[in-house]
This record gives structure tokens, C-alpha cells and sequence, in this order.
């Protein structure tokens, strides 16, 4: 597959979302709303639910199947207040010794009036700040589309996935394209420079593993996500910031 | 000559303002908000700012510094940290070459130590006419150094934020050093150091959405354009024209996420009072 065709493959409507990941590999998923300041932002899920019989903490950007419901989670592009209520379940998971989970899937933190008003890039900076010291396992796993800084929010993690047709990019090819050559039909060749896909980023060091998609899909992430948190469960706090941290530290230096 | 002056800051290709060559060029040149006509040293010697209508222009991140540090006490580090096109990406190489010609820079963030008012902090300033001071691994790395150091020597962090973004030319690995610059900020503020930003025209993108919005005390010059999406990107996507002085310094104080507006001649007396307020032993 080229690169484009991955992207072509990660915005497809019928591909799974969070919500499908959610309910397949946890169990008794109870959902929580609100960042307490503002509202309760729809393009972002968060909750708590059994992993293995073991509490967690799960945030999810969903985009939605139905019509109806894309356009209710604002096709997976979060406001502020989307990335305020995840950190706040972050903090919680902090306070109650619960690994957190996050799954991606969005072109990009939403560009609007409301959005900047609220603080877009605060929201995100706060999340990237708090989450490189969160003292509980955290682990991301980019489902679909990780469109730039807004996939970023959800993403400093001490391991972070991509499954086999998932892309994870600083810019949208097409932005990338009209950038580069005025022209974003061009978005094809611009997929190929960006190094978007999941084979790329292993290679490069900006992701940990690729989670091969099929008939196992579900019940693989389960018992990878699993092994993964009994791992980390077992280091110390300070050893488990740490490695978040030198995760991150050792990227362009 | 004239200043010249894009539609919109981050569609400004090269020099969007007049450098000081320009100004040496030409004696007299027309104010390009108030109109009345300045002299080129005179400009100068008001630290880029309009005597009559006090319109910011562009400065240079070496010029911040020298404003802001006591004589003689700025000690650069990293000065010759270089990029390479680690994905191959087409035209970076020429892009890069322009970039240090037009700068005199290797990339776009000069970082070090220096004393203000009397007391030693590391500082770092963005450079505008390096890549309209994007942020790729270098800049990336030499700012997360910049707080480690400043984190072992128990010192504060003075930085002056300026940046379209992440850098596309080094995709993902510009991406990661957002979380690599924030994960610095954090042990730094963690262990109680200081950390003002202030932040220029334009701060955006990547850099709003890390260590320049994580700053303890947030700063701007005024009429800045601060924000996540740059104006064209957001006028796109809602398909309406924005409000004049949206995103600019007034708004960001009005909506809560900058601290003060501070005029660049006052900067220095003013970032020395708060250090001053920071240092004192009860
Ligand atoms: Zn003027």
C-alpha cells in the first residue's frame, strides 16, 4: 500500500472507532462527561472500565458512523474543553492508581472562533505538560487519523501504538501539498515525504510498535495492552515518569 | 525602500519587515501603521518601535537578548547546532541554505545564559527570518537543553516565543518536540523555577500549543497574532471572515491567556521586577 492509500484508509467511515475499540476490548465501560469548567466536549469520550478485571482509565476521540453522529462529535476535532476533560479523568487515574489508555483518531484539534477563544493551544500545552509526569502507566494508540498537535494531546505516553493503516502526521498531506507545490491534489506525493505511516514512524523511533489489523484485531490489542500494563504497573513512580520522559528526550537530539 | 508588510504575518515568505540592512539603505521611511516618517537610526535606537503611534516591528532574536541581558553577560550555547533533512524531505536542503543567508543563523532559536537586572537566568529568543521560526529538532532540542540546565542550576527561564510552527520539513520528529520541550518545562517548574514567555508576532501552531503557553508568568508585545490555527487556516474552515483583532494580544488578555501586555522598551525594567519578586528571601 502506498502512503496515500493508508491515509485514504485511515479517514475511511466504515474503519472501527474508539467507541467500537472501547466496548470490544473493555468491560463495564462506564462513561464520565464534563471538564467542569465549560462543557462536555463530544469528540472526546472518557470513562472507567474493567481491563482483565483491572480498573482503567479510557479516553477515546470518536468521529462517529452515522451522519448524525459524526456531525454530533464534530467528526472527531476536539475543542478545548475536550482535551480539559481528558486531563481531568488523567488526574483522576493519577489519584486512584489506574493506568490510562487513550485512543487517537482525528484530523486535528478543531480550527474555530470558539476554539481559540477557549485557548486551543493552551488546552493541548497543558495536556503535553501534565501528561510527561503523570505518575500512573499511560499508553496511546493511534486507531485511525493522528492529525498533528491534536493527536499529540492524547499522546505522550510511555509507549505509544499505531495500527498497520493508521497514520500519525505533523501536517495533513493536502496541507502539506498546497504549502509545498500550491496545489493539494498533489496530496499524494506530499503522503510520501511527510513519513506518515506506521512502518515509517517505527522506523524513525516516534513509535513503539504496529498493531496488525484483522479478524484478531480486538482480542490482540486486549492481551498486548494487558502484558504492557502488568510491565509497567510494576515500576516505580519515579522509574515510570522517567522512562516517559527519555521516551520523548531522545527524538531529534 | 519600504516596509513592507504581508497580508498575513505567517504568509510572509523571507523578510517580512525591515532588517536592520534596510534600514541602513534607506534614511527615511514612511511608519507603516501611522505613516509619519522615521528616520532609520532613529528606529533603531527606539528598539523597533514607532516613536509616534508605537507600532512593534519585527527584531531580531540576538537583538532581544542584548536588550534584556546586562552588557556583556549573554554566553550563548549551542551556537552552531545545525538541522539535517533526516526525511529527504524535497527543497528543505535550499530552503535551509535561504534560511542562514537571510538569518545569519543556523536555526531558528538562539538559546544561552545570561544576567538580568542583576540576577542569572537562561533565556532563549525565536528568530523570525530563520523558517518564520519554526520549530524542528534543533530548535527543539536546544530549548529542552536550555531548561535542563537552567533546571540544574536552579535558575529561571526568560524566553521570547515567535514561531509559525512546527517545522512540516521534519514531519513527526518536529511534531515530538512539543512533547520534548514540554516534558523539560514541567521538571523545571516542578522543582519551583521560574519560567516567563513572551510572546511576539507571531506565536502559533506547535509553539502556542507547548512551552509557550506553559510558561508561570505569559507576556505579549501588543497587536501580536497568538493562536493554535493561523487566521487563514480558521477563516477556511468556518467560511467567514474573522473579527479585526482577533487572536491579537488584546484578545488573548481580554480572554484570560496571557498575563499582561508589556511594551518592548519596558520589557527589561519590567522582567527585572519580577525576577527581583521571585528571588526575595522572606
Ligand atoms: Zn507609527
Amino acid at each position: 500500500m502506498t502512503a496515500y492509500e493508508r491515509v485514504t484508509a485511515a479517514r475511511d467511515k466504515k474503519r472501527s472507532t474508539s467507541l467500537d475499540f472501547i466496548n470490544g476490548i473493555f468491560d463495564d465501560f462506564l462513561e464520565m462527561h464534563g471538564d467542569r469548567r465549560f462543557a462536555d466536549d463530544k469528540a472526546i469520550i472518557t470513562g472507567i472500565a474493567y481491563l482483565n478485571n483491572i480498573p482503567v482509565t479510557v479516553i477515546g476521540i470518536e468521529k462517529g458512523h452515522s451522519i448524525r453522529e459524526r456531525s454530533m462529535r464534530n467528526f472527531g476535532s476536539s475543542h478545548p474543553e475536550g482535551y480539559r476533560k481528558a486531563l481531568r479523568q488523567m488526574k483522576l487515574a493519577e489519584k486512584f492508581n489506574r493506568p490510562v489508555i487513550c485512543f487517537v483518531d482525528t484530523s486535528g484539534a478543531y480550527c474555530g472562533i470558539g476554539a481559540e477563544e477557549r485557548g486551543q493551544g493552551q488546552a493541548i500545552a497543558e495536556n503535553l505538560m501534565e501528561m510527561s509526569t503523570l505518575k500512573t502507566p499511560i499508553i496511546s494508540i493511534i486507531i485511525g487519523e493522528g492529525g498533528s498537535g491534536g493527536a499529540l494531546g492524547l499522546a505522550v505516553a510511555n509507549e505509544v501504538w499505531m495500527l498497520e493503516n493508521a497514520t500519525y502526521s505533523v501536517i495533513s498531506p493536502e496541507g502539506c501539498a498546497s504549502i509545498l507545490w500550491k496545489d493539494s491534489a498533489k496530496a499524494p506525493e506530499a503522503a510520501e515525504c511527510l513519513k506518515l505511516t506506521a512502518q515509517d514512524l517505527l522506523e524513525l523511533k516516534i513509535i513503539d510498535k504496529i498493531i496488525a489489523e484483522g479478524d484478531l484485531l480486538i482480542d490482540g490489542l486486549r492481551s498486548q495492552l494487558v502484558t504492557s500494563l502488568e510491565m509497567y504497573s510494576k515500576m516505580k513512580t519515579e522509574e515510570l515518569t522517567d522512562h516517559r520522559y527519555n521516551r520523548f528526550r531522545e527524538i531529534g537530539n | 525602500m519600504r516596509f513592507r508588510k504581508p497580508k498575513n504575518a505567517l504568509e510572509g515568505h523571507g523578510r517580512t519587515a525591515p532588517g536592520v540592512s534596510d534600514i541602513v539603505e534607506d534614511s527615511a521611511i514612511p511608519c507603516v501603521k501611522c505613516k509619519k516618517t522615521l528616520a532609520a537610526d532613529e528606529l533603531e535606537n527606539e528598539k523597533f518601535v514607532c516613536p509616534y503611534c508605537r507600532h512593534h516591528y519585527k527584531m531580531n532574536a540576538r537583538m532581544r537578548i542584548h536588550m534584556i541581558a546586562d552588557t556583556g553577560t549573554f554566553n550563548e550555547f549551542d551556537k552552531d547546532m545545525a538541522p539535517r533533512n533526516i526525511l529527504d524531505f524535497p527543497e528543505y536542503d535550499e530552503k535551509l541554505e535561504t534560511a542562514r543567508l537571510q538569518s545569519s543563523e543556523s536555526d531558528s532559536v538562539i538559546c544561552g545564559e545570561c544576567v538580568v537586572g542583576g540576577i542569572k537566568v537562561a533565556v532563549f529568543a525565536m528568530e523570525s527570518s530563520f523558517m518564520m521560526g519554526s520549530m524542528g529538532s534543533v530548535a527543539g532540542e536546544k530549548i529542552t537543553r536550555t531548561f535542563e540546565h537552567a533546571l540544574k542550576e536552579n535558575i529561571p527561564v526568560i524566553g521570547y516565543a515567535l514561531s509559525g510552527g512546527a517545522r512540516m520539513q521534519e514531519g513527526m520528529v518536529s511534531l515530538m518536540q512539543m512533547a520534548k520541550t514540554s516534558g523539560a518545562v514541567k521538571r523545571h517548574s516542578d522543582a519551583g523555577n521560574l519560567y516567563i514567555c513572551i510572546l511576539t508576532d507571531p506565536t502559533t501552531g506547535g509553539v502556542t500549543a507547548s512551552f509557550a503557553m506553559e510558561a508561570d508568568i505569559i507576556l505579549a508585545e501588543p497587536n501580536a497574532l497568538i493562536g493554535f490555527a493561523g487566521p487563514r487556516v480558521i477563516e477556511q474552515t468556518i467560511r467567514k471572515k474573522l473579527p479585526s483583532g482577533f487572536q491579537r494580544s488584546e484578545f488573548q488578555l481580554e480572554h484570560g491567556f496571557i498575563d499582561q501586555i508589556v511594551y518592548r522598551k519596558r520589557q527589561k525594567a519590567y522582567l527585572t521586577q519580577l525576577l527581583q519578586m521571585h528571588t526575595h528571601k522572606n
